[in-house]
């Protein structure tokens, strides 16, 4: 037995951390488990209904007529406004464009709401505008309505955007998250992680040898080239935050089904890979832009991965793994030496770690 | 890329693993001393691989694992304070103290920053001269040195806004501890790389000699890891009891000697706290006397003079000694879930108990999965 002045080594314990944190925390907003409680908990019991419940991208909203449009909606918070490999207008863009995309509709149209801090220069922002608008035309949607607020200094940063989008979704296409089938093939449309890594690299001040960019783009042209192949595709979604892992665990959970891939399989750029390794980050787990993930037939996967490879976006597209029936609803990598492991959902924020 | 894809080889992995199967004879009891290692381990499936005889037993290495609550609750007063900026490495923030964790300090106005290394706290402290900035100097010999310099250029710079809140652990006292500790089962360490990269290895001669147990220095790849293993195997089967390195490419006898230099110029050794387990004698660093106006703790003398007892609902002590598997604990699973941890084991990713949770999910999906297909 130990006595009181002796270390006690069976007693090697921590105390109950908190459950539920008494206000928001940042890690609240990281896409990963603390969000989806959030949702789950406060959002859903308040505000749910059969058609948010549809827990995608974007919502397929039936009309009388049978037609069915695509909508969602995003808000855009980054700091810095001018990242490399993009800006902040051109994300809010891409960000919503994206969103309707995966349900595998065209998008259309577009709303802005700008929430403008006093003191943001105004060149900055006719520079950010712009940028808006070029993307806009790059991604084939028009602005049609919009709001401008402005709040006094210190109550945001530079600027926020809220973008929502509608779009028309064709015939015969039925995507959704909880439509994955066991044998579908997982395909990824290139490297993981770049904008993620390109905005930690500027917000911490890192610098690496060769920049890593953002790869913020629009999806819709892929999508369109991927149904063009079959409209069979089951599920597609973009691996904003929480990364790869949160994507595939999401639609496990949603069709009841197990995610089986291979780490090697997985595009990561060698900087990416490298300041991820130098941060004790996992590139899994970290943001993207414009990257898609989709669940395809076995029957269709090669054709469609051909088509994403000749989309400009999609060049280094990868066939990473196969849904499986049995462990529903977990996602399993096979690891580099032939191991496996459990890639759960993201906590909350991606920290690096200490050792 | 380079010098870590050739450590992650599947082929050589797969080689390795044949030698260690053809060595082992008997079941042995490994414990992997750094959290590190516990994560690549993890990581890489390493552990599943391995033959059934070795056991892989996670142990104390984990800088944010042991920190203990009075210092959390040292840095939460500290970080609450309007007049400091509190930095930290950024896995600290999740650590919870008595009430709350830095998070929750952040959110309720305290001025919190991750900084990746100490070095960025003293320049924040140059930026903002009405500002205490304080820096949470945690971990193990591995960040010493960085920390070290950084008091020791803030008193050279004259940067007397600067401070350090101290809770730096060294490995070999605790290694001694477990040893000591009647009930612990271990039969060889792995010793930490990254620690003995700076350290050496002359310190665990006499903990090999009086314990009787062999110390293999072990890197942190799936390749390092079992070539460590492999070495610490092959002493127990024939019946030796060493310190030997297999990390040479990182790790010399002497260890780094400006490192060392600089620890010992801002650090003595001194008892330390630890999770939990109470006070360890010469167990971590504190500042020596000719800095001490850069000591948090005594700057601001009302969080010098926090006393927190440990609480405990959990067993993880007892999982951290390698006594009892995560799900011999009665609230595994149940009450406590990587969302709702109870213990450190579980509250840290690469913790024993989140690892065994995780993993154990997909095994019992695969054995139902075969028992419906029988």
């Amino acid at each position: 037995m130990s006595t009181p002045d002796q270390p006690n080594f069976s007693g090697w314990m921590c105390p109950l951390p908190l459950r539920n944190y008494p206000t928001i925390v940042m890690g609240h907003g990281s896409g990963g488990k603390m969000m989806s409680d959030l949702i789950g908990h406060l959002f859903a019991p308040a505000l749910g209904n059969d058609l948010l419940g549809q827990m995608a991208d974007s919502t397929v909203l039936p009309l009388a007529d049978g037609s069915r449009l695509a909508f969602s909606t995003d808000s855009f918070v980054i700091s810095p406004l001018v990242f490399p490999g993009g800006d902040i207008g051109e994300l809010a863009v891409y960000g919503t464009v994206n969103d309707i995309a995966m349900s595998g509709a065209k998008p259309l149209f577009l709303s802005a709401g700008f929430i403008l801090e006093e003191g943001l220069p105004m060149d900055l922002l006719g520079q950010l505008v712009e940028s808006f608008g070029r993307a806009c035309r790059t991604a084939g949607v028009q602005l049609v309505a919009g709001d401008t607020k402005v709040v006094n200094r210190g109550h945001g940063d530079g600027l926020y955007i809220n973008t929502s989008g509608i779009g028309l979704i064709p015939p015969g296409v039925q995507i959704g998250p909880d439509r994955a089938r066991p044998g579908d093939a997982v395909l990824v449309s290139g490297t993981l992680g770049d904008h993620g890594m390109a905005i930690m690299s500027v917000r911490e001040g890192l610098a690496f040898e060769s920049p890593i960019v953002s790869d913020s783009a629009p999806l819709n042209g892929m999508v369109d080239a991927m149904l063009a192949v079959t409209t069979e595709i089951h599920c597609l979604r973009d691996a904003t935050r929480g990364g790869l892992a949160a994507v595939l665990n999401e639609l496990a959970v949603a069709s009841r089904v197990g995610v089986e891939f291979d780490e090697r399989k997985v595009p990561v750029q060698p900087a990416v890979q490298a300041a991820c390794e130098m941060l004790g980050l996992d590139p899994l787990y970290v943001a993207n832009e414009g990257k898609l993930v989709a669940f395809v037939p076995e029957a269709h996967a090669e054709a469609v991965l051909d088509a994403m490879h000749a989309n400009p976006y999609g060049t280094n597209a990868a066939r990473i793994g196969t849904v499986v029936e049995t462990h529903p609803g977990l996602v399993v990598a096979r690891t580099g030496i032939g191991g496996s492991r459990v890639v759960d959902l993201p906590a909350g924020e991606l920290l690096p770690r200490i050792c | 890329m380079k010098h870590l894809d050739e450590y992650r080889d599947e082929a050589l992995t797969r080689r390795l693993l044949d030698e260690l199967t053809a060595t082992v004879t008997r079941p042995w009891r490994l414990m992997e001393v750094c959290g590190g290692q516990t994560h690549s381990i993890m990581k890489t499936g390493l552990h599943d691989l391995l033959p059934p005889q070795i056991e892989l037993v996670h142990g104390p290495g984990c800088p944010v694992c042991v920190t203990p609550l009075e210092l959390i609750d040292k840095a939460i007063a500290l970080a609450s304070r309007p007049d400091v900026i509190f930095t930290s490495y950024g896995d600290m923030l999740r650590v919870p103290g008595s009430g709350r964790d830095l998070f929750s300090v952040k959110a309720a106005g305290g001025d919190v920053r991750i900084v990746y290394s100490p070095l960025d706290a003293l320049k924040i402290a140059r930026d903002n001269p009405a500002k205490t900035v304080v820096f949470f100097a945690i971990g193990f010999e591995t960040t010493a040195p960085a920390n070290a310099m950084a008091v020791v250029q803030a008193k050279a710079q004259g940067i007397d806004n600067f401070a350090v809140l101290v809770s730096h652990v060294t490995v070999p006292p605790v290694i001694a501890g477990l040893m000591q500790e009647s009930g612990v089962q271990v039969d060889a360490f792995l010793a930490a790389g990254h620690v003995c990269a700076v350290m050496g290895y002359w310190e665990y001669g006499p903990l090999a000699e009086q314990y009787r147990i062999p110390i293999v220095v072990t890197g942190f790849e799936p390749v390092d890891l079992l070539r460590g293993i492999l070495m610490a195997v092959r002493q127990l089967e024939q019946g030796r009891h060493e310190v030997e390195n297999a990390y040479e490419r990182s790790v010399t006898y002497e260890g780094n000697q400006p490192a060392q230099a600089i620890i010992q110029r801002a650090f003595e050794l001194c008892d330390r706290k630890w999770r939990g387990i109470g006070t360890i004698p010469m167990s971590g660093y504190r500042l020596r006397a000719e800095y001490a106006a850069l000591d948090a703790e005594q700057r601001f003398p009302d969080v010098g003079a926090i006393q927190t007892a440990e609480s405990s609902l959990c067993i993880s002590g007892l999982i951290l000694q390698g006594r009892k598997k995560p799900f011999e604990c009665p609230a595994f699973g149940k009450e406590c879930t990587p969302q709702t941890p109870l213990g450190a084991t579980m509250v840290s990713s690469e913790g024993a108990c989140a690892a065994y949770y995780r993993y154990g999910r997909y095994r019992d999906a695969i054995a139902e999965a075969e028992k419906k297909s029988s």
